[in-house]
């Protein structure tokens, strides 16, 4: 056992398999967990109950619905592309699960599948392929209404993509290094998380996480699933297990989302002030803790922003995106060249 | 190097092994997969249109605006992507960094306002 995972083999496949595993299966679960949560605290900011029936105030309502989803008849319109069809919703969900082996959970090598060096721009190129996946199942449906959704999709998507790419620029040029890693262990060393790094690292923050809520169509952003208007979006036509694939997709985009905005600005699983020393003893929680506790907030914020916002109209979306977003990410990359090159101090 | 790379291929093999599982376990216990029937109806295989029969096909004209949204991404986001690799040495370029950038950027704000101007940014 101990020639297999100290050798070469064991450092490049058994360990990081092992690690993928307890990755894919600690997704799911966050997944099935943030479903729960998510009906149950809409459903009480709303006074209402919510589930109530399966399991304890309705706990197992999402184990009873994966279940459902397995056993629901797979239906394909006939009109549909079939092979387009039956390949969207794994063109989305893998390269949502992809990404998560450049995503350190803890700090050293143990809690990453692997650092590779350009571990930032893997992540944005991967998860971009996701938008292919819902124009793909959108247009294979061969029907009006995921038709429509999926062009609003994609147009959504690239939009807040290009602002998103202009929020992330500045952590980089603090950090010299697209690794995910380098840019938490920058954080320590300063001090500060970036979010505190008042007024650049903060309004990149709030670039990057309203950028990263339009990208995963959640509210105020979910257009392309708007039911008043689409029923469900592109992904209409789905049933079954092969919508059970989106909805993964879609969550596992929300807890990359989330995951990356806690590295880059919230100091990833860095304590607070991780180098004043009077706080030490907020060491005994683990790093892990410390990143998942993060994550979760940001989960918990998206539930938070479902319940209070309305929903934008389409115009009011793209003019947001391509008239306030991208010109303020244009300017706060220059106030960063600028802050970084004459802050008194450096 | 690339040896770091192994563990995102095993990733990727993983991945895809989710859906096929899932759609394997789907068709042992669902209706239509390999052991149940499902029932056969010419209404349940139409596109859905709000349960009336559907009208036309949804291969149709869209509007143009779609296109417009789609060049300009390709514009501005190879932009950002020229900027990452700035961004990282930009500690080394220092102030002969900072001037080109503010040049680059300057090209693409003049372009950004000639695409304003033109009206390719409103919506309806």
């Amino acid at each position: 056992m101990e020639n297999i995972l100290s050798g070469w083999v064991g450092a490049l496949v058994v360990i990081p398999l092992i690690k993928i595993a307890i990755i894919v299966v600690g997704i799911t679960l966050i997944v099935l967990a943030m479903n729960w949560i998510e009906r149950k605290a809409i459903a009480h900011m709303q006074i209402r109950l919510g589930p109530m029936r399966v399991g304890w105030h309705g706990l197992l309502q999402p184990v009873a619905d994966a279940i459902k989803f397995l056993l629901k008849e797979d239906v394909i319109p006939e009109r549909a592309d079939r092979w387009v069809f039956i390949l969207a919703p794994a063109v989305a969900l893998i390269p949502a699960f992809i990404v998560y082996s450049v995503i350190p959970f803890g700090p050293g090598k143990t809690f990453i599948v692997t650092d590779i060096n350009i571990g930032i721009l893997f992540l944005i190129a991967v998860s971009s392929v996701g938008i292919l996946g819902i124009v793909l199942g959108g247009w294979a449906s061969n029907s009006k209404y995921p038709l429509l959704g999926a062009l609003r999709s994609s147009a959504q998507m690239i939009s807040y993509e290009v602002a998103m790419g202009f929020a992330i620029i500045p952590v980089l040029m603090a950090v010299q290094s697209l690794s995910l890693v380098r840019i938490v262990e920058a954080q320590k060393e300063l001090g500060w998380w970036f979010v505190f790094l008042a007024p650049v690292g903060t309004l990149s923050f709030f670039l990057y996480f309203f950028c990263g809520v339009a990208e995963t169509n959640r509210l105020p952003f979910d257009l392309p699933e708007a039911e008043t208007e689409l029923v469900a979006g592109f992904h209409t036509e789905y049933s079954g297990f092969r919508f059970s694939l989106w909805v993964l997709a879609e969550y596992a985009n929300m807890i990359t989302v989330s995951s990356l905005a806690t590295l880059m600005f919230w100091g990833g699983w860095l304590r607070p002030f991780p180098n004043v020393s009077a706080l030490s003893f907020l060491d005994v929680i683990p790093g892990l803790v410390w990143f998942l506790l993060k994550m979760s907030a940001f989960l918990f914020l998206y539930i938070w922003f479902r319940a209070t916002f309305p929903r934008f109209r389409f115009d009011q979306l793209m003019r947001l995106g391509w008239k306030v977003f991208l010109p303020l990410g244009i300017v706060n990359t220059m106030a960063a060249g600028v802050i970084l090159l004459y802050w008194p101090g450096k | 190097m690339p040896k770091e790379y192994i563990p995102i291929l095993l990733f990727l093999l993983v991945a895809i092994s989710v859906p096929v599982l899932g759609l394997l376990a789907g068709k042992v216990i669902r209706p239509g997969g390999f052991f149940f029937r499902a029932s056969r109806n010419p209404a349940k295989l139409t596109p859905y249109e709000c349960g009336v029969d559907t009208e036309g096909n949804a291969r149709d004209r869209y509007g143009v605006r779609f296109y417009i949204i789609s060049i300009l991404f390709v514009v501005f986001d190879v932009e950002t992507v020229f900027l990452f690799p700035w961004a990282i040495i930009y500690n080394k370029l220092a102030l002969f960094g900072l001037i080109e950038m503010l040049i680059f950027l300057g090209f693409l704000i003049i372009g950004y306002i000639y695409v304003w101007q033109k009206g390719a940014l409103e919506w309806v």
